[in-house]
């Protein structure tokens, strides 16, 4: 990838106790992501794609243990002391949640929560900290900015919390955005306003950004480059065209074909992925798709295939059968 | 104005509504939920009916089955007027219509087993004979992919989401119904889940002969289920009319801003620079005239003035707009 590093995520593994047994919400993931560019991240709920960004930001639950390395601007986040971690927090590395109704606190108004960050973290009297919230709702397009700063979330439509949840996060110009499927709560037409939102201010900030979704859709047009998990583990990365005209890895591949295409006629049958996604807390020998995999065969069961390169620098993949669709058609 | 008369007539509707309005009565005012639809569908037919979170989509599907009452209009399911129905001819009906919800887990009684809560509707019918339905329970068990000997003696928490919308389809079957109202059956399971529910919805329709009224936010979903679909947008249907027409060429602005904010997954297409403006008004004080011209582009003096009515544009499409698209 182009440019500085700005994240380098070196073989990080998160394990969870539960009363089930141990589960491995992250399998030894290793990832990249330059200054100012976007990863999407996409996967199935329960791949653990959210416990990943949680150990990105150091704040998973307390009874988890995390393994590997986190290194932002070449400190590694796992090793740091809570005090520099709340320091980097606040200044340089921001996350926007998927429930705004959640992320947001009732009890206070927009304009307590939007400007007790700039005041904390900024260093910002009251008067100045006030207007600059203002001008940061404004920012996000809410209509009435001085008006919304005295208003509580549950007045605001999910849309508009979102945009007060994506302000906060932008007050402090992070360096790096981690939005975590920051439009599954919204309408469809909602969504592309949001979408469009982060964009912008990305362009604008030169910011980083991890985009968290389920939705291959949305990561298409918006990211750089796409990350596919299954399992805790990435199974796909490479950058967004090559990945969707190339791709190798066949969950990859049946995960697309299982989304409904506008283009298809009505009652057309899906192509289905049978099956569902491993237990996490059980530890399987092999790719943990083969159960579920029309190419796998008995080495697929026995043997876990590591993340490769083939073809392509950039384009990595963890199948001993990759799909080679259109191999040699970006070379 | 046609009042209660559904602009594309079908030949042999199972279900007719005619002007149905639904209204809630909050300390603050009147939430206009439905404001006078009017739509019919056909024997053996899905209708889509799509739109925002909020725009009346589910409490139209709700009054529909009688569970909410409707203000005013009709409700005729074949040929039989349910608004007028009450007590034991209601209860009777219902057999025939049946309800599969959004969350699967939420709509089943955690301390309950499989077997006892697909049996449950048997029970309420009168099915007196226990063999009896404990083979129907099976025979429904086995038709949506689930093993009735492995299901039928555990608990809803043992099973996951997709599992348990298949429990929830069989609820539904077992007493053999005419009508189902899905309401958003896919939106709460992951993508390859999805796929799998909806194919067994498609296959469960032909079996059994099924009319369906399909709920959902996700144009892609509605289209790839639906014969027609109805767009409708805060309590007013917008647009009505087979699902690939509608689609290809959509004659209200609303059904196209929709279909523009979808987000497709191909790197190649460039998502539009604005592809929506604004987001729904209050339904406790919906804007005069049509109702979406506070974010209509097209929008101008009549549309604040007069309210569109559902009028048909071409064979089979059916539009409320003073300025369509086509």
């Amino acid at each position: 990838m182009s440019g500085p590093t700005l994240l380098s995520v070196e073989d990080v593994a998160v394990n969870l106790p539960t009363s089930r047994g141990n589960l491995r919400a992250v399998d030894g993931v290793t990832l990249t992501l330059g200054a100012g560019k976007t990863l999407g991240i996409v996967g199935e709920s329960g791949c653990g794609k959210t416990m990943l960004s949680r150990a990105i930001l150091q704040l998973l639950p307390k009874k988890a243990k995390v393994f590997g390395r986190v290194l932002f601007d070449g400190q590694d986040l796992v090793r740091l002391s809570p005090e520099a971690l709340r320091k980097l927090r606040s200044r340089s590395l921001a996350v926007v949640f998927q429930d705004p109704m959640t992320s947001l606190n009732p009890v206070l108004t927009i304009g307590t929560q939007l400007v007790e960050t700039l005041q904390r973290h900024l260093e910002l009297d009251a008067g100045p900290a006030r207007k600059r919230g203002a001008e940061l709702l404004a920012a996000v397009g809410i209509p009435a900015p001085e008006q919304r700063l005295s208003q509580y979330p549950h007045q605001l439509s999910g849309g508009m919390r979102q945009r007060v949840a994506i302000a906060i996060a932008l007050s402090c110009e992070p360096k790096l955005l981690i939005a975590d499927e920051p439009t599954t709560a919204l309408d469809v037409t909602i969504q592309a306003q949001i979408l469009d939102l982060l964009a912008r201010e990305q362009r604008r900030r030169r910011m980083a950004m991890i985009l968290i979704t389920h939705d291959l859709g949305v990561v298409a047009g918006r990211a750089d480059e796409v990350a596919v998990m299954y399992a805790g583990r990435v199974v796909e990365r490479a950058p967004t065209p090559a990945l969707f005209k190339n791709m190798q890895m066949p969950y990859t591949a049946a995960l697309l074909a299982a989304i409904p295409k506008m283009d298809a006629a009505p009652h057309t049958p899906l192509p289905a992925i049978a099956g569902r996604p491993p237990d996490p807390t059980h530890l399987m020998q092999g790719c943990a798709f083969a159960p579920r995999c029309r190419c796998a065969d008995g080495q697929c069961l026995r043997e876990k295939p590591s993340l490769v390169s083939a073809e392509l620098p950039d384009h990595h993949y963890a199948c001993f059968h990759p799909l080679r669709i259109n191999a040699g058609a970006n070379t | 104005m046609m009042h209660g008369v559904p602009p594309v007539a079908l030949h042999d509707p199972l279900l007719r509504v005619e002007d149905l309005v639904v209204e809630y009565q909050l300390s603050t005012g009147t939430i206009h939920a439905v404001s006078g639809v009017s739509l019919e569908i056909a024997r053996g037919e899905t209708l889509g009916l799509v739109g925002e979170s909020g725009c009346g989509k589910s409490t139209l599907g709700r009054a529909v089955l009688q569970l909410g009452r409707a203000v005013s209009g009709r409700v005729l399911f074949d040929g039989e007027d349910l608004t007028a129905m009450q007590g034991e001819a209601l209860r009777k009906m219902r057999q025939r219509v049946q309800l599969i919800f959004q969350d699967p887990i939420a709509s089943l009684n955690p301390r309950r087993r499989i077997g006892d809560i697909i049996a449950e509707p048997l029970l309420i019918a009168g099915y007196k004979d226990a063999n009896k339905r404990e083979t129907l329970v099976s025979e429904m068990l086995s038709a949506v992919g689930l093993d009735p000997a492995l299901v039928k003696d555990r608990l809803p928490h043992e099973f996951s989401g997709g599992q348990c919308q298949r429990i929830c389809i069989a609820r539904a079957l077992v007493l053999n119904p005419e009508f189902i109202v899905c309401d958003e059956p896919v939106s709460a399971l992951d993508v390859s889940i999805r796929a799998q529910i909806l194919n067994l919805l498609e296959e469960m329709k032909q079996r059994f002969g099924l009319t369906l009224l399909f709920i959902a936010h996700d144009l892609a979903v509605v289209k790839a289920v639906s014969d027609r679909v109805a767009v409708m947008y805060l309590g007013r249907l917008c647009e009505v009319g087979a699902s690939s027409e509608l689609f290809a060429r959509p004659a209200h602005p609303y059904t196209a801003l929709l279909i523009e904010a979808i987000p497709v997954p191909n790197p190649d297409v460039t998502p539009p620079e604005r592809v929506a403006v604004g987001e729904p008004p209050s339904p406790l004080a919906p804007p005069s005239g049509c109702r979406f011209r506070t974010r209509c582009p097209r929008a101008d003096y009549r549309c604040a003035q007069e309210i569109p009515d559902l009028r048909p544009i071409r064979a089979g499409q059916a539009v409320a707009c003073h300025h369509p698209l086509i």
